[in-house]
C-alpha cells in the first residue's frame, strides 16, 4: 500500500507538465501585461522605464468611465437576456424525448463550427436599412418606414445574446439533465401544483447551474468588441473596442496593458462574488 | 374486515412501459389502518402499483378508489396519500423543518400551526433539535425518519412506503422496522410497504400482497401465506420450503395420501384436488425431522449428505432414494450427530406441510 504522502507526489508528478504549461501561457503573459502597464510609452509601438500610473489614472476620464459603465451594462443586459430566454429552452431540452434532445444540443452547438465574425455578419445584412427583417416589417405593414436597427445598442444586445447563450443553456441543460426527478415528483405528492414545485424545487435546485451559467455568459460579455464593433459601429464603445484602440490604432501598449488589467480585475471580481455565493467550477462544467 | 367498507380500492389496474407490462390488471382492497405490504422480487409491479396510488403515474386501465371516490385522473397533488420515496428524496436546500413544513406549506397551512405541527412531528421521530440541519448533514436513518414526518406531518390517508428501509444496514433495518411499525400505530395511518425482502414482509405487516411478475399471487396475513402458500411461488418466495412433487392417491375426510415416487407420504386434504392429479407438497425447512434409520422409515428414509452445526441451529442436506434433496433446518435442542452417507429416516408433523398448486413455472 502506498502512503497518501506518496500518492500525493504522485499527483503533483502527474501534473506537472500542466502546471508548466499554465506558468509558461497563462501566468508568465498576465505578469508580462501587468508589467508593462506600469511603464511609459516608448518609441513606436513599444514600451519603456520610467514606471508610471499615469496609464491607469488616464481612465479616470469621462469617456472611460462611460464606457466602462455601457460594456458592465451590456454584459449585464446579455446574461439576463440569455437567463431568461435560455432557462426555458435549457428545461425543455431536458424533459424532451432524447433522440429530440440530441437534435436540439446539435443545434444549439452546430453554430460553434463556423467562424464567429461570419455569423455576427450575417446579423447585419439582417438588420441593415433595407435588409429582409426590414423588408418583412414594412410589407407586412406593422411599421411605415424602415427602422433604425444597425448601430444601435440593442442591436448589440441582440449579437451577444446570440453569441452567448450556448454558454447559459449548456451548463443549465446539464444542470437540469443531473436534478434527482424524484424530488420533483416528491413537492408533487406533498401538495404542490406543477408550477410551484418548479419555483420551490427545480429553480433553487438548478441555481448552482444556473449561476455558473450566468458567470460564463457576463465575463466574456465584457470584453467582447467584434459585436459591439461591428452591430454597433462608433456608438458602443466597449471597455474591449477601446482596448482594441488603443492597441492597434493608437498603438499604445503599455496603456492597452492597463486597460486589460482593469478587465482582468473585474473578471477577478466577479469570480470572487461567485465564489463566495457558494459557486464552484464543477457547475461550470457540461 | 371484510365486511368494512375498503379504504383504497384498485380494480383491474394495468399499466405497461413501452414494452413491458408492469402491471397486468391487480384488484386490491386496502382497510384503514392496515398496514399492508407488496411483497416480490423486483420488477414484480410493486413500484408501479405504488406510484399508481400516489398518482405519480397514470394506469392504461382500470381505476383507483379512495374511500369509495375515484382518484385515478387526480393529479399527486390532489390526491390524500402521501409516498416516502425508496431514496427519501427530500429537498436538498432545505433544513428538516422546512422539509417537514413544505406540505403545510402548500396547503397554505399558517405559520404558528405550521411550527406546531412541525414540532409535534420532531418529537414524534425523535428529531427533536435537528430542525436546522440540512439533510446532508444528516445519517441515513435520520433522513428516513424526515422523510416520515414530512409525509406524516399531513396526515395523508395513506402513507405509501418504498422500501424505506432499503439503503440502511442489518441492524439499522431491524431497530427501524420495529421502530415504524409503533410509528405507525401512533400515527394511526394506514401504510402500504414495499419491500422485496420476506423478513421485513412476516415482521411488520398485518397483511402481505405477494406479487409476480405484474400479479398478485397471494393476499394473506403473515401467518396464513406462511403456513398456507397457495402456489409454488409463494411456498418457495418466502421460507426455506421442501417440495415433494407427488400424485393424489385416495382421498379420505381430512387426510389423503400422496405417491412420492413409490413411497406412500400422508398430507391434509383440500377441496381443489382430485385422485390421480400431480401436487406438490410443501414442508418448511424448520419442520422436517430427520434420526439415524433404525428399522424401516414410516414415511421417507434417505442419506445424509451433509450437515452444518451453528450453535443454535443445525442444517442438514438430505437426499431421499429418488435423488431429490431435502433441506432440513431443526434447533440443536437433543440432535444427533449423523455421519454424512449414513442413512436416515425423514418425517414431518402431517398438519406442518400443505398441498400447494403449481404455478406454471414446473411445467415451463
Amino acid at each position: 500500500m502506498k502512503t497518501t504522502r506518496e500518492q500525493g507526489r504522485g499527483r503533483m508528478l502527474a501534473a506537472l507538465p500542466m502546471s508548466i504549461w499554465a506558468v509558461l501561457f497563462v501566468a508568465l503573459a498576465l505578469l508580462y501585461i501587468i508589467g508593462l502597464s506600469f511603464l511609459s510609452r516608448g518609441e513606436g509601438f513599444d514600451a519603456q522605464l520610467p514606471i508610471t500610473f499615469d496609464n491607469y489614472l488616464r481612465m479616470a476620464a469621462p469617456t472611460y468611465l462611460k464606457s466602462l459603465l455601457l460594456s458592465l451594462r451590456l454584459a449585464f443586459l446579455t446574461a439576463l437576456c440569455c437567463a431568461l430566454l435560455g432557462y426555458p429552452l435549457a428545461y425543455f431540452i431536458a424533459k424532451t424525448s432524447p433522440r429530440v434532445r440530441t437534435w436540439l444540443l446539435i443545434l444549439i452547438i452546430a453554430p460553434f463550427w463556423t467562424n464567429a465574425l461570419i455569423r455576427i455578419y450575417g446579423w447585419k445584412t439582417l438588420f441593415i436599412a433595407n435588409g429582409p427583417l426590414n423588408t418583412a416589417l414594412l410589407s407586412l405593414g406593422i411599421i411605415e418606414k424602415p427602422l433604425r436597427l444597425l448601430y444601435t445598442e440593442k442591436a448589440v444586445l441582440v449579437g451577444m445574446v446570440y453569441a452567448m447563450i450556448p454558454f447559459f443553456v449548456l451548463p443549465v441543460y446539464s444542470g437540469i439533465e443531473r436534478l434527482d426527478g424524484s424530488i420533483v415528483e416528491a413537492s408533487r405528492d406533498l401538495g404542490a401544483g406543477p408550477v410551484r414545485a418548479f419555483f420551490t424545487v427545480t429553480l433553487p435546485m438548478t441555481m448552482p447551474s444556473v449561476l455558473a451559467a450566468l458567470v460564463l455568459t457576463f465575463i466574456p460579455s465584457i470584453g467582447l468588441f467584434f459585436i459591439s464593433d461591428l452591430l454597433g459601429g462608433s456608438n458602443t464603445m466597449l471597455w474591449g473596442n477601446v482596448i482594441q484602440n488603443e492597441l492597434l490604432k493608437s498603438r499604445d501598449l503599455p496603456f492597452a496593458s492597463a486597460l486589460s488589467v482593469v478587465l482582468l480585475t473585474l473578471t477577478c471580481i466577479v469570480l470572487a462574488v461567485y465564489r463566495k455565493l457558494g459557486g464552484d467550477a464543477e457547475s461550470m462544467v457540461f | 374486515m371484510t365486511d368494512k367498507q375498503p379504504l383504497l380500492s384498485l380494480r383491474s389496474l394495468s399499466k405497461s412501459y413501452e414494452t413491458q407490462e408492469a402491471l397486468r390488471g391487480v384488484d386490491l382492497d386496502v382497510y384503514a389502518g392496515e398496514f399492508l405490504t407488496l411483497l416480490g422480487p423486483s420488477g414484480c409491479g410493486k413500484t408501479t402499483t405504488l406510484r399508481l396510488i400516489a398518482g405519480l403515474e397514470t394506469p392504461d386501465g382500470g381505476e383507483v378508489y379512495l374511500e369509495g371516490k375515484n382518484i385515478t385522473n387526480l393529479p399527486p397533488e390532489k390526491r390524500e396519500v402521501n409516498t416516502v420515496f425508496q431514496n427519501y428524496a427530500l429537498f436538498p436546500h432545505m433544513n428538516v423543518q422546512k422539509n417537514i413544513a413544505y406540505g403545510l406549506r402548500m396547503r397554505g397551512v399558517d405559520k404558528k400551526t405550521i411550527d406546531e405541527k412541525v414540532n409535534h412531528m420532531l418529537s414524534l421521530v425523535q428529531l427533536e433539535g435537528y430542525g436546522k440541519r440540512m439533510p446532508s448533514q444528516l445519517s441515513g436513518g435520520q433522513r428516513q425518519r424526515v422523510a416520515i414526518a414530512r409525509s406524516a406531518v399531513l396526515e395523508p390517508k395513506i402513507l405509501l412506503l418504498d422500501e424505506p428501509l432499503g439503503a440502511l444496514d442489518l441492524q439499522l433495518r431491524r431497530q427501524m422496522q420495529i421502530e415504524l411499525k409503533n410509528m405507525q400505530k401512533r400515527l394511526g395511518i394506514t401504510f402500504i410497504y414495499i419491500t422485496h425482502d420476506q423478513e421485513e414482509a412476516l415482521n411488520m405487516s398485518d397483511r402481505i400482497a405477494l406479487m409476480r411478475e405484474g400479479k398478485f399471487v397471494q393476499i394473506d396475513t403473515p401467518h396464513t401465506l406462511y403456513e398456507r402458500p397457495s402456489t409454488v411461488f409463494a411456498a418457495t418466495f418466502i421460507g426455506e420450503t421442501n417440495l415433494l412433487k407427488g400424485v393424489v392417491s385416495s382421498i379420505e375426510e381430512d387426510e389423503l395420501m400422496l405417491d412420492v415416487d413409490g413411497a406412500s407420504v400422508p398430507a391434509k386434504t383440500v377441496d381443489w384436488v382430485i385422485p390421480g392429479q400431480k401436487v406438490n407438497l410443501c414442508i418448511r425447512a424448520e419442520r422436517l425431522h430427520y434420526s439415524r434409520k433404525q428399522k424401516a422409515c414410516q414415511t421417507l428414509s434417505g442419506v445424509m449428505r451433509g450437515s452444518r452445526y451453528t450453535g443454535s441451529v443445525r442444517t442438514a442436506i438430505l437426499e431421499l432414494t429418488n435423488g431429490q434433496t431435502l433441506i432440513s433446518r431443526r434447533t440443536t435442542e437433543g440432535d444427533e450427530d449423523i455421519a454424512s452417507g449414513e442413512p436416515v429416516c425423514i418425517w414431518w408433523d402431517t398438519d406442518t406441510a400443505c398441498l400447494v398448486r403449481d404455478d406454471g413455472e414446473e411445467q415451463a
